[in-house]
């Protein structure tokens, strides 16, 4: 078959990257390795447009064993304990299939990190959907929610923590991003990188089919209104086959039989082989033939793009095959030799004896095209919005109104549908600023939390970029922890769009400061563009997965009241900055002005502070204060303990609803024992922290002084109805 | 006092349940499925999961598994055996435990803490707990809708055979405690010789204080004495 235009377009190949084929292969490719170039060189395999700013982030620190182009990120937590983990977006199967998108988006992301030796301990998710009046979301929202479920409590990882929100932008186009998080000994990690020639390759896990055939190119265009027909690119999940893969891969790793293991993820047999070859500088050749198959009469071309789920490619140590066979057959999974490292730095693809296609490794890995897009850059919005010139409205009813949003309403019905207890070690669920989850037989405890600001982003990419790593930062350090390193998801619109592109490079600017000045290096990640459909772009929706460690579990906080009568101290300044704030949004639907800036000098002082506090066991009880600011806050950590709080005016004050609701970045509400008010404040001072006390714990009301008083209990049921009656 | 643990594919709760036998001083082993021999026990506990991935039915495929001959066997001769959720799913299967587990009649997986109060504590599975007491324990399930025919559910009656059913914290049992549609709030059942219990909570998630609550010890202490 000759290859054309219209061939080029259905594997998402430009002309010029063809051309570009032709010279590295100094002939034409055949279709097989079209395909296969194709599948190495989309956007998503190849971070061909994000690459450039992608090596500008900070990947580095003490607390770094792998940093990003492994399968996932490796941190140190003291002792012999490593965490793996990693997030990765699955937006485009979710929108067109929302179970089995949402399912394999947390199968593939578990694959992961245990690939790397790791055994999955907790799993989060960040799930974005449109309006809820807009006709599809009901069925979105439940289908990605029971596929998340099915998949995590199938396999038996808790689900500890997330965030869903709903915006118009996404209505066309939803977010779909998983977490994993796994515990391993530091001298037990394995990675991806081929050595030695002559070795056995072997696949384990799933028999292949036709499914998700070209998925990762799917990934990487915008949709359109006949998107629904790639119904059949969707990878259908397993949980239980993958449970079997990961207890058999565990098993085998046990000892030292492997040299280096890949899951089959996007572009599945074809991308794991590369990425092997690559790192090690090696050849591959595989005999296609041998490879377990499901349906009848697959091609090479099929097999090789197949993105079937639950299989795994291992090069093993000579003479460990007996042994290694006979963990899978125990598991009952395929397990076959399937070809051999060579040393000609090609891949060598044989289907009955016969060579099928061989294309030099480097062409498709070290040697895809890299991009430098143009960007043009966002200046901050100077619009200032007068809260005065509004329509006045009650601080109760502004309140009662958050509260009551899709986006700020309770969502057990969401979280009772996942495991949250499953492997007995969470100590923390969802609920509070952070997850807390115990190292098995341990005293120590890692916390978790995904964040994202997208109005932010949108708003001024910088500002929001920043403010989203300080954000998570804040989350870690409310429960006690040490934040050590982050994973990030970035999903974006379309990367030819000098807006967009500017969007990415100008958010990746913001979270490189940030993660700089915090020491909150990045370990791992994804690249999600072409996140739109027919020209409209979702707003910049960088997602940040941070991982803090807790030395005691003992000492972690959660954001519930703990007694009457305790201190109420707000940490960190407050300018009553009401732009881009819930508040506005929710009041008077205004989305404008410039997000909050965030002060790193005063994030980082006023974090450790707090978290000084929190290991002399001075607080009992802290939360960040986020979107809906000051009040809302509060009466999270009032709802969910059913214990009042009543905060008091403070003097010299210009408008008391900005105080309340402004969005003033670096701050934390504190609970603090009377007992402990002298060391707590001479802390404060000691470190030049800002501080105001605000109020007192009490009984029954939530009460702002001169404003509102109003029962704990209608209070709670404000912020639970929301979804029971969607 | 001896304990086995079995797991079959797709099992998810026996490391959580080995963990509360050892800490509660059992000498507990691990079993494969496809072991055709039984260790010497007192107690075998079938744990929670999704054995073969509750393809066909919940429970189903395990039910037909190699060991659970000699689980019959054992259970026929007197030994205590415990399932919990899977666990209490692949006994109904077996015809260890009559009736069915049903999909929830909400149709959604439900994980959270409900209550459930002890109906009969005349049994070595619950001697050390109060009549009548309300426990809290971890749900997680999306079969849990105990259903049995009238005939069946009078005989659990008359014979004292029903162990724990849904209520509200102060033990009121009605449509609003019952999470799942159980048949008359049913959480837990005994078989009519007593030494064979299924139920859906999960009492090896409440015993420390750190993740959750203690109520489930007594379950382990009074199979103990």
């Amino acid at each position: 078959m000759s290859i054309n235009n219209e061939i080029l377009e259905k594997h998402g190949l430009k002309l010029d990257e063809y051309k570009k084929i032709q010279k590295l292969l100094t002939r034409n490719p055949n279709l097989l390795e079209l395909g296969i170039f194709s599948a190495m060189w989309n956007e998503h395999c190849s971070y061909k447009s994000s690459k450039i700013h992608l090596k500008n982030l900070p990947t580095k620190g003490k607390q770094v064993i792998q940093g990003p182009g492994e399968n996932a990120g490796v941190i140190d937590i003291g002792d012999d304990d490593a965490i793996i983990f990693k997030i990765e977006s699955h937006n485009h199967p979710s929108y067109i299939e929302p179970y089995q998108g949402a399912a394999t988006g947390v199968g593939g992301i578990l694959r992961d990190v245990f690939t790397m030796g790791a055994r999955p301990i907790a799993l989060l998710n960040s799930i974005h959907f449109g309006s809820p009046s807009h006709p599809k979301t009901k069925t979105l929202l439940n289908g990605v929610v029971s596929g998340i479920g099915g998949y995590g409590n199938c396999i038996g990882i808790p689900t500890v923590a997330g965030e869903t929100k709903f915006n118009d932008t996404y209505n066309e186009n939803i977010l779909v991003n998983a977490m994993a998080v796994g515990h391993a000994k530091k001298e037990k990690i394995f990675y991806s990188k081929a050595k030695g020639i002559n070795k056995a390759v072997v696949y384990v896990g799933s028999k292949t089919g036709r499914d998700g055939i070209h998925g990762a190119s799917m990934a990487s265009a915008e949709f359109d209104e006949n998107s629904e027909e790639k119904k059949p690119t969707v990878q259908v999940g397993d949980p239980f086959t993958e449970k079997l893969l990961l207890e058999a891969c565990l098993e085998l790793m046990r000892d030292d039989s492997i040299i280096s293991i890949q899951d089959m993820g996007a572009a599945g047999l074809t991308s794991s082989s590369v990425e092997m070859a690559s790192k090690g500088s090696l050849g591959i050749e595989l005999e296609l033939d041998k490879v377990p198959c499901r349906e009848e009469n697959m091609t090479p071309y099929e097999i090789m793009l197949s993105e079937s789920q639950e299989r795994m490619l291992i090069i093993l140590e000579d003479g460990k095959e007996e042994n290694a066979r006979k963990i899978f057959e125990k598991w009952d999974l395929d397990f076959i030799v399937i070809g051999k490292t060579t040393d000609t730095k090609n891949l060598t693809l044989k289907f009955a004896g016969k060579v099928e296609g061989e294309i030099p490794i480097e062409a498709l890995a070290s040697k895809a095209p890299v991009y430098d897009r143009k960007w043009t850059k966002k200046n901050l919005p100077t619009k200032k919005i007068e809260i005065k010139k509004l329509k006045k409205i009650k601080i109760e009813d502004a309140l009662i109104k958050i509260l009551s949003s899709p986006n700020h309403s309770n969502k057990s019905w969401i979280t009772n549908q996942y495991d949250q207890m499953v492997m007995c070690d969470t100590i923390q669920k969802s609920g509070s600023d952070a997850a807390i989850v115990r190292i098995h037989n341990k005293d120590k405890a890692i916390a978790v939390s995904v964040d994202s600001s997208a109005n932010y982003c949108k708003s001024h990419p910088f500002t929001g970029g920043k403010q989203i790593v300080c954000e998570n930062w804040r989350n870690l350090i409310s429960v006690g922890a040490k934040p050590l390193a982050i994973t990030n998801c970035l999903n974006f619109g379309n990367p030819e769009n000098e807006v967009i592109m500017g969007e990415f490079a100008e958010c990746l600017k913001g979270i490189k400061e940030a993660c700089n000045f915090l020491n909150y290096p990045v370990v791992s990640g994804n690249v999600s563009f072409y996140n739109g459909t027919n020209k409209k772009n979702i707003f910049p929706t960088p997602v940040i997965g941070g991982v803090g460690l807790i030395n005691k579990f003992t000492k972690s906080l959660s954001s519930q009241f703990k007694k009457k009568n305790s201190l109420i101290i707000l940490v960190g300044k407050t300018f009553g900055h009401i732009g881009q704030s819930c508040f506005l949004k929710e009041n008077y639907s205004i989305l404008d002005g410039a997000p909050p800036e965030t002060n790193l000098v005063n994030e980082r002082n006023n974090g450790l502070t707090v978290f000084n506090l929190i290991e002399q066991d001075l607080i009992l009880s802290a939360h960040d204060i986020s979107s809906g600011g000051l009040i809302t806050a509060l009466s999270e950590m009032a709802i969910n303990s059913l214990m009042g709080v009543k905060v008091s005016k403070p003097k010299k004050l210009t408008n008391f609803t900005e105080y309340l609701f402004g969005e003033d970045q670096g701050r934390y509400v504190i609970e603090v024992d009377k007992k402990g008010q002298k060391d707590v404040e001479k802390i404060l001072k000691l470190n030049d922290i800002f501080y105001e006390i605000i109020g007192f714990t009490q009984k029954k009301y939530f009460e702002i002084e001169g404003e509102m008083k109003i029962d704990i209990n209608d209070l709670f049921k404000v912020n639970n109805q929301w979804y029971n009656n969607y | 006092m001896k304990s086995s643990v079995i797991i079959f594919p797709g099992s998810n709760c026996d490391r959580d349940v080995a963990v509360a036998l050892e800490k509660m001083q059992f000498k507990n082993q691990m079993v494969w499925h496809k072991e055709t021999s039984l260790p010497k026990s007192d107690l075998i506990v079938i744990p929670g999961g999704f054995s073969y991935g509750d393809y066909l039915r919940s429970g189903a495929i395990a039910g037909k598994s190699l060991i659970i001959d000699e689980v019959i066997k054992a259970a026929n001769s007197g030994c205590l055996i415990l399932g919990i959720c899977n666990g209490f799913q692949i006994l109904t299967e077996t015809g260890l435990l009559k009736g069915t587990l049903l999909r929830n009649k909400n149709l959604k997986f439900i994980n959270k803490d409900v209550n459930i109060k002890v109906i009969n504590n005349k049994t070595k599975f619950s001697s050390k707990y109060k009549l009548n007491q309300v426990l809290k324990i971890n749900i997680a399930h999306n079969e849990g809708n105990y259903f049995t025919n009238n005939n069946h559910l009078e005989e659990l009656k008359k014979e004292n055979l029903i162990a724990f059913k849904y209520c509200d914290e102060d033990g009121e049992i009605n449509e609003q405690s019952n999470p799942n549609g159980a048949k008359e709030n049913i959480a837990g059942i005994f078989n009519s010789k007593k030494n064979i219990l299924g139920m859906m909570p999960h009492p090896e998630r409440m015993i420390d204080r750190s993740i959750s609550n203690t109520d489930g010890i007594n379950l382990f202490s009074s199979l103990l004495s």
